[in-house]
């Protein structure tokens, strides 16, 4: 009980303080926020007596009381090194929550389509856009990490793409933690509106300059319209000390395709809760993944498909590298509604075991209340082939580069996929660094 | 190049190597023939180094010195080549790109500079023809999905570029049409030289038109229990295995 009790109280001066300082804007939002945070006060945060988080125990964040980084900007160097080299001159940077003009570019925005801060867009012209979406996929559930979140809510991104418009160049929106917010709370909100016919990649990164410990706890919700098209990036590199939630909640129309891929490197601590609804006939999704994890590190990736009218169709492929002492957890679940004939969901998630230490806990879930539906699932665990690594030391290849190029081979699916270099170098490096640590150690 | 002295191994603690000698020299080409099951791709694995494998005793030199005692890798950048009677799939791994990794293994072993990929593509091209080898398989990954014939084309594509000194060819015969075993064996016959030797495990006398051997050995049981020249297949050709099977248990 005494547990409960504080936790309740950790978040409330700040959120008091927080409330006070962001005056000037709409009351609806002011209302949204204020809900929120009750909510979260009676959610609190979620222990392992919870089914869903069962494998995922939050208590040092709750421990931690990483309170809201200051709304300063702080001088960064090396911004560049993680721009996505595509979305040079279309990104939105923002370092320890705090947007950052400087960093950001918008030349190869066209002028139609609106890419804007979120602090600007809650007190600017747009107030319909947001009051018509901002917390709809994410506001009255029982997430106490989107209410969090919700109750912070100030920073982040607004993306609306008008009818039609097709957007060449991928937005990136970068989420920098720098030195200096050592131990403090972001909470990234982005809200992505793809109206009827248009186009988007999004790219969405979390990356740190160095290796400190925080809490990032991140929203974004997607709404893809009638025949719209989002592919979706996203790249969680934090530092290694730090704690990551976040939540992606997509809603898609009819004929629209929702593209989701995650990549999973850095935290000590990941979480991610993938919610995506099919809300109209012809609607379909993809949601890929990679989770790379090494020693000390823990993953937890949730993902629900509501397949709700008929004629949808959702792809699930998840992989995961494990090293060292590290954990994953995948929870796949599927569920197809009375009405959702003619659906076609599949769902895979495969891990790789470097070493034996290494734990995942793997589970789909499929609910299915129709006989009119194709559906598959699998999920493995195992470790690699020594057939296999035996044909490439047959060849002269040291064992650590064999084994090394196995592990790259087990993630080519999931890398290959993924249609920007940047991305795909970021990957190529984050597996061959693993292998130099071997090769050291 | 490479002496076996009596050597017995065993998997899973089953003896299945009871006793083999054989001595060749660089240059030579050796068959090694014997009826399925005798120990052939046992011989072959354990010359490569396959850990499945047990030695219980006696031993290989290469090159003066203890083979057993290194591990595969090791081997194969002193020379030592297999080309596998079920070659391996290796999903995800492009063909170009692990031949590349595995000459250039083989180059800094010898002290010499790494090709970039580029200047390995060249090489891989000319190599190619060695075995007039489809461009298209390169980029795909390793044997997944290749037909048995471009399995075994590929394997020896690998001798290509690594140019071991003691090859090992384990039925690299068996599963290619008629065109594709005379481009294959022109192709091993191309690799030779006065320095490098060849053993090839075949089932067929034809495979032995085309690379003609010094020596043919008739592996049964996990004993080589005959030794002649060429002419010792075409006489398995001919009659099969039983009068050796029945000289064997007279023996
Ligand atoms: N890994 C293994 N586990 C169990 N038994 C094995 C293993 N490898 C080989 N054997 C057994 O050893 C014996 C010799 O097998 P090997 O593959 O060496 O025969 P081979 O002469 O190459 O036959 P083939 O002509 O059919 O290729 C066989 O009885 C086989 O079943
Ligand atoms: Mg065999």
């Amino acid at each position: 009980m005494s547990q409960a009790v504080k936790e309740k109280s950790i978040y409330a001066d700040a959120f008091r303080e927080f409330a006070a300082a962001r005056a000037g804007e709409p009351a609806w939002v002011e209302r949204l926020r204020e809900g929120a945070f009750e909510r979260f006060e009676e959610l609190g945060f979620p222990t392992t007596d919870e089914e869903d988080w069962k494998y995922t125990n939050v208590a040092p964040i709750a421990r931690k009381a990483f309170m809201p980084a200051a709304p300063d900007q702080v001088e960064v160097v090396g911004v560049e090194t993680f721009v996505s080299a595509e979305a040079r001159r279309s990104r939105l940077v923002f370092v320890n929550g705090v947007y950052s003009p400087e960093h950001s570019a918008r030349e190869a925005i066209p002028s139609k389509v609106l890419v804007e801060e979120l602090g600007a867009a809650l007190t600017g012209e747009h107030g319909e856009v947001l009051w018509n979406h901002l917390g709809r996929l994410s506001g009255e559930g029982d997430d106490a990490f989107d209410a969090l979140n919700t109750a912070f809510l100030g920073s982040g991104a607004l993306i609306r793409v008008p009818a039609g418009v097709v957007v060449e160049a991928p937005v990136q929106l970068l989420f920098l933690t720098a030195p200096g917010e050592t131990e403090s709370a972001t909470f990234p909100r982005v809200l992505v509106v793809a109206e009827r016919d248009s186009r988007l990649d999004l790219i969405e990164t979390y990356a740190a300059v160095d290796d400190s410990e925080y809490f990032t706890d991140a929203v974004v919700e997607v709404f893809v319209g009638e025949g719209a098209g989002v592919t979706h990036y996203k790249v969680q590199d934090e530092a290694g000390g730090a704690y990551h939630v976040a939540s992606t909640r997509a809603e898609v129309s009819k004929d629209a395709v929702y593209d989701l891929t995650t990549v999973t490197l850095g935290a000590r601590l990941s979480r991610h809760d993938i919610e995506v609804v099919l809300t109209s006939p012809g609607a379909s999704c993809h949601v890929d993944g990679l989770y790379l994890v090494g020693d000390g590190q823990h993953t937890d990736t949730h993902s629900l498909i509501d397949h709700r009218e008929p004629n949808g169709a959702s792809r699930q492929n998840y992989k995961g590298i494990l090293d060292g002492k590290s954990r994953a957890v995948f929870n796949g679940r599927v569920y197809v509604h009375a009405g959702a004939h003619g659906t076609d969901a599949q769902q895979s998630n495969k891990n790789l075991l470097l070493s034996t230490d290494a734990r995942v806990d793997t589970k789909p879930q499929l609910e299915i209340y129709n006989d009119d539906v194709k559906c598959a699932h699998g999920a493995t665990v195992g470790q690699l082939e020594e057939e296999e690594l035996f044909y490439l030391l047959s060849r002269g290849l040291h064992r650590d580069l064999a084994r090394n190029l196995l592990t790259y081979g087990f993630a080519e699916e999931i890398v290959k996929k993924i249609k920007f270099d940047s991305i795909r170098a970021q990957l190529d490096e984050a597996i061959l660094n693993r292998l130099h640590a071997r090769l050291e150690a | 190049m490479l002496e076996i002295r009596d050597l017995h191994a065993t998997v899973d603690g089953k003896e299945i190597l009871r006793g083999i000698n054989l001595s060749i020299k660089k240059g030579e080409i050796h068959a090694i023939m014997g009826p399925n099951g005798s120990g052939k791709s046992t011989l072959a694995k354990i010359l490569a180094g396959h850990p499945a494998y047990e030695v219980t005793q006696g031993e290989v030199l290469f090159e003066g010195r203890n083979l057993l005692e290194l591990e595969p890798d090791e081997r194969a950048r002193e020379g030592v080549f297999l080309a596998f009677q079920y070659p391996v799939e290796v999903p995800g791994v492009s063909n170009a790109q692990f031949l590349r990794l595995a000459y250039n293994e083989k180059r800094k072993h010898l002290g010499e500079e790494e090709l970039d990929p580029l200047e390995f593509k060249d090489l891989l091209a000319e190599r190619a023809k060695v075995v007039e080898m489809d461009a298209g398989l390169m980029s795909r990954s390793v044997n997944e999905g290749f037909s048995g014939g471009e399995k075994k084309r590929n394997e020896i594509l690998q001798m290509a570029v690594l140019e071991p000194k003691l090859a090992v060819l384990d039925e690299t015969d068996s599963g290619l049409d008629i065109d594709a075993l005379r481009i294959v064996s022109e192709g091993v016959n191309k690799l030779r030289t006065p320095e490098n030797a060849v053993v090839l495990v075949t089932h067929y006398q034809r495979l032995l038109n085309y690379i003609i051997p010094d020596q043919v050995h008739v592996l049964y049981k996990g004993r080589i229990v005959r030794t002649g020249g060429k002419e010792l297949a075409l006489e398995l050709e001919e009659k099969g295995y039983d009068w050796i099977k029945e000289a064997a248990a007279g023996a």
